[in-house]
């Protein structure tokens, strides 16, 4: 009786996916779903951390936060806001496609995710070079000199804390960036088995999981976005 | 009714211990049982580990002069002690072990819900152990078990970024335990399981998870933020950079406050199981018994700061720490309450499961009042970072948590092991625990109330009697601890056999055979009784299979 | 298994309305609205995520109300992080 999987896959249920301790696809897919969500719960407490000490410093020095956020590029900003969202949508087709078991439209939608998700690693890229090139990555290089607003008004320097600007603003978006390397990897893979054409109207479970953790990532850069680049312009 | 059961005295049936023997089948398994049965190895090893330092600890506090070790030494063990005990030995302990055998036994399912995750999560924790390892062996880390910057993020030349790691890593494995008891509780209980049908320790557990879930993560990113404080000069935390090293305290205790209710909860879980079983009765206020474990999950999130009374945090956000920390005191006084009631009328038996759970009350009882003590905030200010403070929270760590284990383990040690352990020596063991715990750490109440501060090597000549009085209860102890590892040993080979159902317990547990088969029932149960039904068992004891 | 509450073009004009939310907070961060400049850019940052919440991550029309109490309980316990520790920092009698 309890001598092998194979013979409780077999008189199971003739779905080949269905594990042994589950009683049907239902009950499987459900907690799936479910321990996929608790997972991007922890994400959401994750980055709350980084979040919560971005909220503290940015009332504490809010000047040296606004000088700091000016530095940055709202146009390439806005671009890899508009590329992540283009990307969910992406990825909200293609799990559309596997649920109709159009193979070919899955593969295309989850190409394309990946290609948006390497745009914006790479504008990101860009951007971190940037920061390089002006000495604005916190460490002993580190320089931070006199800044003008959009109104040429000269803001005062704070370099040390404008420094804790850029730390939250390299955490924050590299641990994002992270999770978007991730996210590539993960549909790189999930591209391949849709090719192969592991999945079917009634077992697109992959899919599905990892267009719910892309989103999540969209939503955290969602906030970030408004937080680090456009809301300390005006005070 | 017990249709599901299988016959007790079926023995030549291949059970989840005799499924296989080679290593393969042990390290690849993704039996909850066998994982179970890793996890209290590998758990058992490091619970040793942090005693030696912890006798260590109380050999160098013997002598007022610091004459075992230097200082920097000291500093080194009394934060391998903390560490090892925190994360690789309290929290995972009773979920890990007890709870990864009994959650799918106990709510009639074959497995957890991802079975291959919980196998990666004792991985996980293995790893986390083995960098730990290594990196107490290349020179240890002296900033205390919390990590305090800027002393961590600038001052310590000790390996503070791998045992950060090593932190950080065991944090997922804890994650991942809770996300897989979440999971399965929520989606595979065995028809007609409602959740006012279920037992206290799944409550419990359910409880536990949550906090593994929703606090873990917030440790992690701090652990990561002084590692890259450290290795990348961003700074976060220290003044020099610009950072607020209170911010890294927030941080820290919105998990680590939380994490002591990671550790209590599912011991008190246990309790729960133990005191319905001895007493035979109904827990009294089922409802509200497994309420409040949720509820401290809950007021768990919202009192952290009363650690941070004396760091120079806002006056007025204290006092609203200390009032919340108050709310704490209700569940966990409406747990003792009510396992006192069960108590009342019932007819208690004193079997080595039901010393522990006696002992429990009593030691966690002191440990949570001195807890109200320590969330005053004017009594706080005196007794910060004092033995007080120690003592308060081995009353509930050590005296909570070990004593929940224990008493789990020999309750349940028939079932894992399909073996009776010795009475008579666990008994004696039981009394060794208890007096050697109240010898050790009684002491360092009044130790520090009078002034003792915490973490020195050496201290004035008027505290060596009650030092010394520590240390020879901790020696106590320590027979107490080693006893059962040696009679579970030797009972695996010359105890008893054990029957299906020992202690005529309710449970679906104890409807499996012991020890269980891979797929725990051969059908799945269904479930037509309340949980701790004892008066219908014992009006009825021909309906299980074999009584006592 | 293959039935669709919703329609693709129903996806599309929702990727085509989150990118003119961007649009419109990028625009409003050129203006100076004084304290408001942040309420509007997270007013439609939360509306952004609220709209990928309910029908990309597909919450409404969910059987399960379990997914939305998970969602939500992850932002509660969030904010009980944000909201007690600047509870701390704003009631600061020295900076």
């Amino acid at each position: 009786m309890a001598d092998s999987h194979a013979t409780a896959v077999d008189t199971a249920v003739a779905s080949p996916q269905l594990r042994h301790h589950f009683a049907d696809m239902e009950q499987q897919k459900n907690a799936a779903s479910l321990g996929m969500w608790l997972f991007l719960v922890t994400e959401i407490m994750f980055f709350g951390g980084m979040f919560c000490a971005y909220l503290v410093y940015r009332t504490k020095y809010f000047n040296a936060f606004a000088a700091g956020s000016q530095q940055l590029s709202i146009g390439m900003g806005a671009f890899n806001t508009a590329v992540l969202l283009i990307s969910s949508l992406t990825v909200v087709l293609a799990v559309r496609a596997a649920q109709d078991g159009k193979r070919k439209q899955l593969v295309s939608y989850l190409v394309i995710t990946v290609l948006l998700g390497l745009t914006f690693l790479g504008v990101k890229g860009v951007e971190y070079r940037e920061k390089f090139e002006k000495h604005h990555v916190p460490g002993p290089t580190f320089q931070f000199t006199d800044t003008f607003d959009d109104n040429g008004k000269k803001i005062p320097v704070d370099a040390q804390h404008a420094q804790l600007f850029f730390s939250i603003y390299f955490v924050m978006t590299g641990m994002h960036a992270l999770h978007m390397i991730i996210g590539c990897g993960l549909f790189t893979v999930l591209t391949v088995f849709a090719w192969k054409g592991h999945y079917s109207p009634g077992y697109y479970t992959p899919i599905e999981n990892a267009g719910l953790y892309w989103h999540l990532v969209d939503i955290i850069w969602i906030y970030l976005f408004p937080l680090l680049y456009l809301i300390s312009r005006h005070s | 009714m017990a249709s599901a059961a299988i016959p007790a005295n079926q023995s030549p049936k291949t059970n989840y211990l005799t499924n296989g023997y080679s290593l393969k089948s042990w390290l690849l398994t993704t039996d909850h049982k066998r994982i179970a049965i890793l996890y209290l190895i590998s758990i058992t090893l490091f619970f040793f580990l942090g005693g030696f330092f912890a006798m260590l600890i109380r050999l160098e506090l013997l002598t007022p002069q610091g004459d075992l070790m230097h200082a920097d030494t000291y500093n080194k063990v009394f934060t391998m002690h903390g560490i090892i005990m925190v994360f690789f030995f309290l929290i995972p302990v009773v979920p890990a072990v007890l709870g990864n055998f009994l959650v799918p036994l106990m709510i009639g399912a074959k497995d957890l819900a991802f079975p291959r995750i919980n196998l990666l999560s004792w991985y996980l924790y293995i790893i986390a152990g083995v960098l730990f390892l290594h990196c107490m062996l290349v020179g240890g880390v002296d900033t205390g078990w919390t990590f305090y910057p800027p002393f961590s993020t600038s001052a310590s030349n000790t390996n503070v970024i791998e045992a950060g790691l090593a932190v950080f890593i065991a944090g997922f494995s804890s994650i991942f335990t809770g996300l897989n008891f979440i999971v399965t509780i929520h989606r595979m209980r065995a028809p007609g399981l409602t959740w006012n049908r279920l037992p206290l320790f799944i409550w419990a557990n359910y409880a536990t998870s949550v906090i593994m879930i929703l606090g873990t993560p917030v440790v992690a990113i701090t652990i990561i933020l002084v590692a890259a404080e450290r290795t990348l000069h961003l700074g976060i935390f220290d003044p020099k950079l610009g950072g607020d090293p209170l911010l890294f305290q927030h941080l820290f205790w919105f998990y680590s406050h939380p994490a002591v209710y990671i550790m209590i909860l599912p011991s008190m879980g246990v309790i729960s199981e133990l005191i319905a079983c001895f007493a035979r009765k109904r827990i009294f206020g089922y409802n509200f018994v497994a309420l409040s474990s949720i509820a401290l999950a809950v007021f768990g999130f919202l009192v952290w700061a009363h650690h941070m009374f004396v760091s120079g945090m806002s006056l007025y956000a204290a006092m609203v720490f200390s009032f919340l920390s108050f709310s704490v005191g209700v569940p966990s006084a409406v747990k003792v309450f009510n396992w006192t009631a069960t108590l009342y009328r019932g007819s208690i038996s004193y079997a080595t499961p039901m010393l522990y759970a006696f002992g429990f009350i009593g030691l966690f009882t002191i440990g949570g009042l001195t807890g109200l003590f320590l969330a005053t905030l004017g009594i706080d200010v005196h007794v910060t970072d004092t033995y007080f403070v120690v003592a308060h929270f081995h009353y509930v760590m050590v005296g909570g948590v070990l004593m929940g284990f224990l008493g789990g383990m020999h309750f349940w040690w028939p079932k894992i092991s399909g073996r009776m352990y010795p009475e008579a020596w666990a008994k004696l063991s039981a009394l060794f625990v208890f007096v050697g715990f109240n010898l050790t750490f009684f002491p360092q109440f009044i130790l520090g109330y009078v002034g003792m501060p915490r973490r020195y090597w050496q201290y004035p000549h008027e505290f060596q009697v009650l030092n010394v009085l520590s240390t020879a209860g901790a020696s106590v102890l320590a027979v107490g601890y080693l006893l059962p590892m040696i009679y579970f040993l030797w009972s695996l080979r010359y105890g008893p056999i054990a029957e299906a159902n020992p202690w005529n317990a309710a449970g679906l547990e104890w409807k499996a055979a012991s020890p269980p088969t891979t797929f725990n029932f051969d059908e799945t149960p269904v479930v037509t009784w309340e949980a701790y039904n004892y008066d219908e068992i014992d009006a009825k004891p021909q309906e299980v299979p074999v009584g006592r | 298994m293959s039935e669709h509450a919703t329609s693709r073009g129903f996806y599309v004009a929702l990727g085509i309305s989150l990118l003119v939310l961007t649009a419109v907070t990028v625009g409003a961060a050129f203006v100076n609205l004084g304290p408001f400049n942040p309420v509007i850019a997270l007013l439609i940052a939360t509306i952004k995520a609220t709209l990928v919440v309910l029908f990309f991550m597909h919450v409404k029309g969910a059987s399960e109300k379990m997914t939305a109490a998970v969602v939500i309980s992850g932002f509660f316990f969030l904010a009980i992080l944000l909201v007690l520790s600047m509870a701390d920092y704003l009631t600061r009698a020295w900076r």
